[in-house]
């Protein structure tokens, strides 16, 4: 490789003046004007002129400021002792101990990090130079001789390393790094068996009851009988399990007689087969990102999800009113059992909660 | 006086003004229109028929222009035919009910009529028939509450609209869902019993009365609870808590990189 050489079209001292910007109000003159020692008469011209002053251009202030520097530096250095103090001395064994370690930990190391930067800041404001200095960016591409130089060294190379006079060696290499490439993808393999058909099914089955969500009761049909009752309600004997409730929780409302819009050919609407006496049952996941929907407005009857204000009409099948949610909430088929209990007479007909890539 | 003028002729001095002035609207607004103590319970006792003829006279004066001479409701108000005791106390005793204006909802506001005249009205609209009574004061006690179960409850069915913290939020339509800081236990119970509005019905055979207490409790133990962070912010969560953090946090932030960066004074 040869060695660098200055770029020729990197501007000369005549261009970089005239390409100086005008002085901005507010900052010093530029460094140049300010070169003192070359009018004095007698002394030569140093060869390289000083960029910088070397003291600030207000002593008095100066001296105040580093002060006041020095004072946030100690301050942090003190801030950082007391961090380690509260790390060591103060116990974390209870709720009201660690909150109190937590506060003591990041008071300090705030106040440690913010006093360096605080004092970092008045030391760059007030005491080091406010000069303006342009550099002129290089040409980015190489010279043509160098260009040639690499070339010529690459080609060099490769032939004299048998790369492309030996087959049978390169080959064998690119036979070798492939399978490795290979290998991470069949790792991926072992990041768990696939959902299958779980996310298309709930644990509700024909004859499970519905309990009313929290006190776990079962609940008649007769019971729930108040136009404008809504409630919670959960598959009987999975309501500590939070795996099955995150895709089985479900609401139930009840209606005044003819409020709900049945369902016709080709037309949204409630099923009215799987209601009970104007008692309608929707999953309670929104299908959008499963946030619960369970704001019911008994006036409108729409259900909104408190997440992104997806709104759905209840009485309609849960067609959506408005919102980011893609389809209505899943009705699931209810009846009672012999004793007036309200049961799930299957599971959901199709997948509750978020699409998913599969649901087509 | 010319400390005054220097103060006027500072550039900060305009923007000095405009936050004065709003932080008086402000302030005064909040100070006027602050809601009134709810009105204390009307003591149940047995209902003389002198008490609902004084029920009546109230209602033709104060409710009947909405709801009808014979409170069968009109196009302006619905029936208040077996809507019971309970939805009427709940409607006057939080001042809702004699509404001001008709708006997507009635607002909690200051209660304009005594504890007597809620009793009676509300046992005249009673006596038209059927609805929920007004719970006794032993109905609503809190006392051996299971407030584990009141929470599970009040988060299953009643956090969605009400926040997690019982500071209320928003419906369609300019409706909402009232902040629960002001209810008395008297109130909550009423409102889960009746549904007022957009409301949904929690009838004592869905939530038992016990459940109900359990639930009133959380309500009521959750206003003594601390705010770790020494602010409430409204105790709506995240919003308030993130605007507060956008703005404050970032606007230190603005103010930092303005002052590092800021040209100096030529001294």
């Amino acid at each position: 490789m040869s060695e660098t050489q200055p770029s020729q079209d990197l501007p000369q001292e005549d261009g970089h003046q005239s390409r100086a910007p005008h002085r901005v109000i507010g900052t010093p003159p530029p460094a140049q004007a300010r070169r003192v020692l070359a009018e004095e008469p007698g002394t030569t011209t140093p060869e390289s002129p000083r960029e910088l002053p070397a003291s600030p251009a207000n002593p008095a202030k100066a001296k105040t400021a580093e002060r006041i520097v020095a004072a946030l530096f100690i301050l942090s250095m003190l801030a950082s002792i007391g961090f380690i103090a509260a790390y060591v001395g103060l116990e974390v064994h209870s709720v009201d101990a660690t909150l109190r370690s937590n506060l003591a930990l990041g008071l300090s190391m705030s106040v440690a990090f913010l006093a360096v930067a605080a004092g970092a800041t008045i030391w760059v404001r007030n005491i080091m130079p406010d000069v303006e200095q342009i550099e002129e960016r290089h040409t980015l591409a190489s010279t043509e001789k160098q260009r040639a130089a690499f070339k010529k060294t690459f080609t060099e190379g490769a032939e004299a390393s048998g790369f492309v006079k030996r087959p049978l060696l390169r080959r064998t290499l690119i036979a070798a790094s492939v399978p490795l490439a290979v290998a991470p993808l069949v790792i991926l393999r072992d990041m768990g068996p696939l959902p299958g058909t779980s996310l298309r099914h709930t644990v509700w089955r024909k004859g499970m009851r519905m309990v009313v969500y929290g006190p776990n009761t079962p609940l008649r049909a007769a019971d729930f009988s108040i136009p404008g009752q809504m409630i919670t309600v959960a598959p009987e004997g999975y309501t500590e399990n939070q795996d099955v409730l995150a895709k089985a929780v479900t609401i139930i409302i009840k209606f005044a007689p003819g409020v709900l819009v049945p369902n016709r050919p080709g037309q949204p609407g409630t099923i009215m087969n799987w209601t009970v006496d104007n008692i309608v049952a929707y999953s309670k996941i929104c299908t959008h990102v499963g946030c619960p929907v369970a704001l019911y407005e008994q006036t409108t009857h729409r259900i909104l999800c408190p997440c992104h204000q997806s709104t759905f009409d209840a009485t309609n099948g849960a067609q959506i009113l408005f919102g980011p949610a893609p389809r209505p909430l899943p009705q699931l088929p209810i009846g009672t059992d012999a004793d007036g209990f309200l049961i799930a007479t299957s599971d959901f007909h199709e997948p509750i909660g978020p699409a998913f890539w599969e649901l087509g | 006086m010319s400390w005054i003028t220097a103060l006027r002729r500072r550039p900060a001095a305009g923007y000095a003004v405009v936050l004065l002035g709003l932080v008086t609207i402000g302030v005064g607004y909040g100070a006027l229109t602050t809601s009134g103590s709810p009105a204390s319970a009307a003591s149940p006792g047995t209902v003389s028929p002198q008490t609902i003829a004084q029920g009546q006279e109230l209602f033709v004066r104060s409710c009947a222009t909405c709801h009808g001479i014979d409170a069968r409701g009109t196009a302006q108000a619905p029936s208040l035919v077996g809507v019971g005791a309970a939805a009427v106390d709940f409607q006057m005793s939080t001042g809702r009910m004699p509404a001001k204006d008709v708006g997507a909802q009635m607002d909690r506001k200051p209660v304009t009529f005594t504890p007597a005249q809620i009793h009676a009205v509300a046992e005249y609209v009673a006596s038209l028939g059927g609805g929920p009574a007004v719970p006794s004061a032993a109905q609503v006690s809190t006392s051996g509450a299971n407030t584990a179960l009141g929470q599970n409850l009040f988060i299953t069915d009643c956090a969605q609209c009400h926040n997690f913290d019982g500071a209320g939020g928003a419906l369609t339509n300019g409706k909402y869902a009232p902040a629960l800081t002001e209810s008395t236990p008297k109130q909550i119970y009423e409102a889960m019993l009746t549904g007022p509005e957009a409301m949904p019905v929690f009838s004592d055979t869905t939530i038992t009365p016990a459940q109900k207490r359990d639930i009133i409790a959380y309500i009521t133990r959750l206003r003594a609870e601390p705010n770790p962070g020494g602010f409430s912010l409204g105790r709506i969560g995240p919003v308030t808590e993130g605007i507060v953090g956008f703005i404050g946090g970032i606007g230190v932030l603005v103010f930092l990189a303005m002052w590092i960066t800021m040209k100096r004074r030529k001294s």
